[in-house]
């Protein structure tokens, strides 16, 4: 009895310790989201107003009509185009690597050190090319730099999880006569589905987010989102209202597509150390 | 040699396979990792700056320069500070974390789903929101202080010097603490149960199961996280960009932000160039001997 009462009042104290955490991770989200929706009036009230009187759109209306919010479309060109490249030419890599062993733990260890390089030492001999190309502010160039940043990533990632699959599905498959690259369509591909998409999502995550690629590499053309945000930083107060409907554009999407990868994530953002 | 592999070793007619599945994305990394560092290589022996554009041979000139540049030595030690405090934080706090939510728990996958939402924000919003945060009248952190003081807070956290690392901190901690509890989370919950009831069976103390017991078995875990984030930290940049830009001055500058201002903004080419290839050069052997020691492959 006195041991099941001390269980429960455990129990309890660990429920609201959780409680308090979520609260207190969760506010600067709160935060960021509800200044979206105040008047300027209310953005600018002291002392601070944690509730606003009335959700109302007019920040989001703003970017919308300046065409602020392109840069939303930009970041889903860029991210979205990019994902797909590497995708394609990563999952392939990864099939030669995990299957063939093709150049050893050294080629495996050596294309994740690529992505471990500061992005800025990357980038500043990247921007030079491209000034000499006439790449900077376009779409190509930004997508080729973001191929080339998640490569690593997805070439790293899906060799695990094609390690996961047995192997004895393609056996039989080039038993039957199929094609090498019928075996990788029409087993490999199906075989690791689950793991192709949640690589998919974490590789475009990285390229949405991104901010240092596109500071370098974009002007006004192909500016991102992440880009934009900053563009508001140390002007005129009123700016506050825009760096908030701006913001929350940008992360309400990864936050509705990271609500559907939850069984993915450990495993997505340990570069596949922790199966979870 | 098991069937699996006889089998699937290529033909000869299929030697070739394996190499065409490689070759796009080794082209690709070769052409952003390895060109990178050769034109590196040129340039920063050269001594092209805004006002010079005559690529002339300059020998180890940015080179030594570099070394006798104490912004750039103060810089790799903000980075390191920002690095030695907030990653031990982020390692205690995201394992307390992870002890509280390792036992049954009413609504548990609700509150871990909600507390890593901070970990998929992009960083650069995230000091966008931390620096709205910490607005020395419109924000709420002085507000709050205000409440427990009983008196109105005007703390400067972006501006006065004192005050202007623990607000980096703090959106920097924010942000990936959970991503720590969600790692070492993972790991207890990978604890062999009867490991732990046999050493309660024995008396063991709470600390001497946790050290004898936890530890070495989420240690694979633990180091695998330190990595990724020592990397991460070593790189700072969106969040110190997105509070202070560097500043007051230069007294937040990361190393990060330092070749970005060399580079972009006071256009010294050559001199960043030197700058990047010592960052690639260090980083590179830094990580592939910590690749080998920590079991990121498998």
């Amino acid at each position: 009895m006195k041991l099941a009462r001390r269980r429960s009042l455990r129990q309890g104290l660990r429920f609201i310790a959780a409680c308090l955490l979520t609260v207190m991770f969760l506010f600067p989200i709160y935060w960021l989201f509800m200044i979206s929706f105040k008047t300027a009036d209310e953005i600018f009230a002291y002392p601070p107003v944690w509730w606003p009187e009335s959700i109302q759109f007019g920040n989001y209306l703003v970017l919308f009509k300046d065409g602020d919010a392109a840069t939303v479309g930009n970041s889903l060109i860029v991210a979205g185009v990019s994902t797909i490249i590497a995708m394609v030419l990563g999952t392939i890599c990864a099939y030669s690597l995990a299957r063939y062993k093709t150049g050893g733990e050294h080629l495996a260890n050596w294309i994740i050190s690529q992505r471990m390089v500061p992005p800025i030492a990357v980038v500043f001999p990247i921007f030079l090319l491209y000034v000499w190309f006439g790449w900077v502010d376009t779409y190509f160039g930004l997508i080729l730099l973001y191929t080339a940043f998640n490569l690593p990533y997805v070439i790293w990632m899906m060799r695990g999880y094609i390690l996961d699959i047995p192997i004895a599905l393609e056996q039989a498959a080039l038993v039957d006569g199929y094609t090498r690259w019928q075996v990788l369509w029409k087993v490999v591909f199906p075989m690791c589905r689950a793991g192709l998409f949640a690589t998919a999502i974490f590789t475009f995550v990285f390229a949405w987010n991104d901010f240092i690629f596109a500071l370098v590499l974009t002007r006004t053309e192909v500016a991102t989102y992440t880009v934009q945000v900053t563009h508001y930083f140390g002007g005129q107060s009123g700016f506050w209202a825009k760096i908030s409907a701006m913001s929350v554009l940008g992360t309400l999407p990864i936050f509705i597509v990271v609500a559907f990868m939850q069984k993915y994530l450990v495993r997505g953002i340990s570069l596949g150390a922790v199966k979870g | 040699m098991s069937a699996a592999s006889t089998l699937l070793k290529p033909k000869l007619s299929d030697k070739s396979f394996k190499y065409q599945l490689i070759a796009p994305s080794i082209f690709v990394l070769l052409l952003i990792g390895v060109f990178p560092l050769v034109y590196l290589l040129v340039v920063s022996f050269q001594g092209i700056t805004m006002l010079n554009n005559e690529p002339s041979f300059e020998g180890f000139k940015n080179y030594s320069a570099l070394f006798a540049d104490t912004r750039m030595w103060e810089a790799l030690g903000h980075t390191l500070l920002f690095t030695v405090i907030a990653l031990p934080l982020e390692l205690i706090l995201g394992l307390l974390m992870a002890q509280l939510f390792i036992d049954k728990l009413p609504g548990r996958q609700i509150f871990v789903a909600l507390l890593v939402l901070p970990v998929v924000i992009a960083p650069v919003v995230s000091g966008a929101t931390w620096s709205l945060m910490f607005d020395n009248r419109y924000g709420p952190i002085n507000q709050i202080i205000g409440w427990f003081t009983g008196e109105e807070a005007t703390l400067l956290w972006t501006i006065n010097p004192d005050l202007v690392y623990p607000a980096i901190l703090a959106a920097e901690i924010w942000q990936w603490t959970p991503f720590m509890f969600l790692l070492l989370l993972a790991a207890l919950s990978a604890v062999d149960k009867s490991q732990l009831e046999a050493a309660s069976i024995d008396g063991a103390g709470y600390w001497r199961t946790f050290f004898r017991i936890v530890l070495p078995a989420i240690w694979p875990v633990m180091a695998v996280a330190i990595l990724i984030r020592g990397l991460d930290l070593f790189r700072l940049f969106d969040v110190v960009w997105a509070i202070t830009r560097g500043g007051p001055g230069t007294m937040t500058e990361t190393i990060s932000i330092f070749t970005y201002v060399k580079g972009f903004q006071q256009f010294e080419t050559s001199y960043t160039a030197a700058v990047a290839l010592i960052i690639i050069i260090l980083l590179s052997v830094v990580v592939i001997l910590a690749l080998r020691r920590v079991g990121l492959s498998r």
